[in-house]
């Protein structure tokens, strides 16, 4: 599904991403974890199609297809889903007109017939129960004025409407409630088909109670320095990324 | 450059949709302009001694004129003798219906997307259309004369009803309040008149449409509308020009007055042809609209969507007289390419507790100015009057200007004015967060910039309303369609 070869990402001249390699099949979960700054947010945003990182070197390829060639929306549409790690508001724009939107363009690539008002509104309303949604968030702009947490959940549920293929998200998990998180864990997980993918990225062991990983990787300074199953998450929560890092300088 | 600033430079970069060029015979007459044109074009029109007088007045002080420089615009030398100042389908209609007028037009009107056909029987809305300087087709006449209402072309009024035109003429508006509108009281040609009797709550929504149609013909519309004590009406005025490469002048004034407890909606939406990408050709356009609270608990709004003209220089106010009057503007300029506008609004307040409010949404885009000029002024007798101020400017890129120019003058004590003002740019971030929700760049703009108009576009009427949004997204988006 994804095949990330030998990538390497500057932005102003700083090489952030340094070689990556990575591949996601249909149907798994990997995990990707690094302390700050590592360059775990860069490379989302570049599978994503931010313009301003500069791919120097390697290729990625989705679905058999170059990715690095297409436009975002056209990444997005082909169904490369990324929560952000702060999204953004957009004043004066309602949830319900975008999110609209947003479906109806999806349904255009795939050559189905846009949504009318009433189908959309149903679609709303069985995704937000799904993942429990606040009624009331839907009636505002963009983001507007959302609390950390409720930015976050409605990234899930953006998901949840647009049912990527791959979704890749980004520190998901910080800023929410326990309760928040295990309804998003479990919305994530009801989700998960044989034929999608997912790619998490936290800082945290406790997701990956919920979500279980099939691979978990280590970045670090924009380098994919360990990769392993589900333990490798735990041993990371016990020793902490000191380990990771002198293992590093040893090499 | 990067690529994000390509495509917004690309979208925002778009040819004028409405660009063509219909060629209904017209009665030109020759250009230049002086006190025999005048005369010729009063005795054309047949009208009474009192507008000879009046236009001829208005030349005299004119000719003492200079034209204005304070605003921030770059206007070309404007040679007034090289403009002909009356023009007139040669053929003047009498319709019974449709099938007797010209085909030509009604294509015109097709183009438009404003088939008079479907107009007809859109509910609620009449429709005088204007095209270059005669009123051709007036509808909705007889609905709206069982009410008393009074609804036709200038020239229309000036025959059937002189008293009421000479009475309230150059009362907002007087003939040599600016240069403009000193020139439009010369030559001004025809448009519409409006007379609310009173307490009439005018059923229908009255719209005019405007065309530039004539090659090197200046345009001098004049408008008036009376709302008598008690009365209602709101008002919509459309415009939308061909595709042009010598620019165009015009210059139009509208009155207003509202008497005692009346209450009058001006909805504007401007699209004359802005000029092309590098700046050539597109409308000059200098207009003066004036109305006057003259009655008690009176009010005035006006609401602009102003898209097109190359160069836009526009400032609706409302003088409060009446106690407890009140005024209102509500602005959308987008400027683009080469597009400049210096526009705002004044609002005097003269009668005690008087009150106003300015929100204006500026929109910039390609290499444009857009500059948001206001005055707020509380003689010292209004006393416990209230204004307030919104202006918001949104930058599209880097190479496009915004600016502000608050003038407040505050004559009381008991009178509070307050200004907010704010300036921002479209963020590639909020771009990019729709494109990673499968929507294309321009589909965002389109949202975004509509979301920021919101405020303002909400006081339009429903039918215009959303016509404007889709005006936005085209001024800013172009190519689509
Ligand atoms: N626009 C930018 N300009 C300059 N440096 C940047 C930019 N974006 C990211 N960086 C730098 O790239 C490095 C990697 O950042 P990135 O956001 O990918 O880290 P991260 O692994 O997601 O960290 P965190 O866990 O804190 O979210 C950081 O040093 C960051 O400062
Ligand atoms: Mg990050």
């Amino acid at each position: 599904m994804l095949s990330i070869k030998d990538l390497y990402v500057s932005i102003d001249g700083n090489e952030i991403l340094k070689g990556i390699n990575l591949e996601v099949k249909p149907g798994e979960i990997h995990a990707i974890m690094g302390p700050n700054g590592s360059g775990k947010s860069t490379l989302a945003n570049v599978l994503a199609g931010k313009e301003e990182f500069e791919v120097t070197q390697g290729e990625v390829t989705y679905m058999g297809e170059d990715l690095l060639e297409m436009a975002p929306e056209d990444r997005a549409t082909s169904g490369l889903f990324l929560s952000f790690q702060y999204p953004v508001e957009i004043p004066g724009v309602p949830m319900v007109n975008f999110l609209k939107t947003a479906v109806n363009q999806h349904r255009i690539a795939r050559g189905e017939k846009e949504l009318t008002a009433g189908e959309f509104l149903k679609l709303m309303r069985e995704k937000k129960e799904m993942i429990d949604m606040d009624t009331q968030l839907t009636n505002r702009s963009v983001n507007e004025g959302f609390s950390g947490g409720e930015k976050k959940k409605n990234e899930i549920f953006q998901m949840a409407l647009l049912e990527p293929k791959l979704a890749i998200l980004d520190e998901t998990d910080s800023g929410l409630d326990i309760d928040a998180l295990k309804t998003v864990a479990h919305g994530v997980n009801a989700l998960k088909t044989p034929n999608n993918a997912t790619i998490i990225i936290t800082h945290y062991q406790r997701l990956l109670d919920y979500i279980i990983p099939d691979h978990v990787h280590v970045l670090y300074k924009g380098r994919m320095v360990k990769s392993g199953g589900r333990e490798l998450a735990l041993e990371l929560e016990e020793k902490g990324y000191d380990w990771v890092k002198q293992e590093n300088a040893l090499q | 450059m990067t690529d994000q600033d390509k495509i917004l430079s690309e979208v925002t970069q778009g040819e004028y949709k409405y660009g063509f060029f219909s060629d209904i015979e017209t009665d030109i007459i020759d250009r230049g302009l002086s006190e025999d044109v005048i005369r010729i074009i009063s005795e054309k029109k047949n009208e009474p001694d009192f507008m000879l007088e009046f236009r001829l007045n208005a030349y005299r002080k004119w000719l003492k004129m200079k034209m204005p420089n304070w605003a921030y615009l770059k206007v070309p030398p404007i040679d007034f003798q090289d403009i002909s100042y009356y023009a007139a389908p040669r053929k003047k209609p009498q319709y019974e219906s449709l099938d007797e007028v010209d085909p030509e037009l009604l294509e015109t009107f097709n183009k438009l997307g404003i088939p008079l056909e479907e107009q007809k029987h859109l509910a609620g809305v009449a429709v005088d259309a204007v095209l270059d300087s005669v009123s051709v087709k007036t509808t909705f006449r007889e609905v709206l004369a069982e009410q008393g209402i009074i609804f036709c072309s200038f020239s229309d009024a000036l025959q059937n009803h002189p008293d009421l035109v000479r009475k309230y003429l150059g009362q907002s508006v007087p003939v040599a309040d600016n240069f403009f509108a000193a020139l439009n009281s010369a030559v001004f040609s025809d448009g519409s008149f409006c007379y609310i009797p009173k307490g009439v709550r005018c059923p229908m929504e009255l719209s005019t449409y405007f065309r530039i149609n004539s090659a090197n013909t200046g345009q001098f519309e004049r408008t008036l509308i009376i709302a008598d004590d008690d009365s209602y009406v709101s008002y919509l005025e459309g415009c939308t020009a061909p595709m042009r490469d010598e620019n165009q002048l015009h210059a139009a004034v509208v009155e207003i007055i509202a008497l005692d407890r009346a209450e009058v909606k001006y909805s504007t939406v401007q699209n004359w042809y802005p000029g092309d990408k590098n700046g050539k050709g597109g409308i000059y356009n200098f207009v003066t609209k004036r109305g006057v609270c003259r009655g008690v608990s009176s009010k005035i709004s006006w609401t602009q969507v102003e898209t097109g003209s190359a160069i836009t220089w526009k400032y609706p106010s409302c003088i409060l007289l009446g106690d407890n009057s009140v005024g209102e503007f509500n602005s959308v300029a987008v400027t683009n390419n080469h597009q400049q506008a210096d526009t705002g609004s004044k609002m005097i307040h003269i009668g005690k507790n008087t009150k106003s409010t300015i929100i204006s949404k500026g929109i910039s885009a390609g290499k444009s100015n857009n500059s948001y000029r206001g005055l707020v002024k509380v003689m010292p007798g209004a006393t416990n009057s209230r204004n307030f101020s919104q202006c918001d400017s949104l930058l599209l890129n880097d190479t496009c200007g915004a600016h502000t120019f608050p003038y407040i003058e505050v004559g009381n004590k008991s009178s509070i004015v307050e200004h907010e003002a704010t300036t921002s740019k479209i963020g590639e971030d909020q771009i990019f967060y729709c494109n990673q929700r499968g929507i294309d760049t321009e589909k965002a703009i389109g949202m975004i910039v509509n979301g920021y108009a919101k405020e303002v576009l909400n006081k339009l009427p429903m039918e215009f309303a959303v016509e404007a949004q889709k005006l936005l997204q085209i001024s800013l988006e172009g190519s689509v369609g």
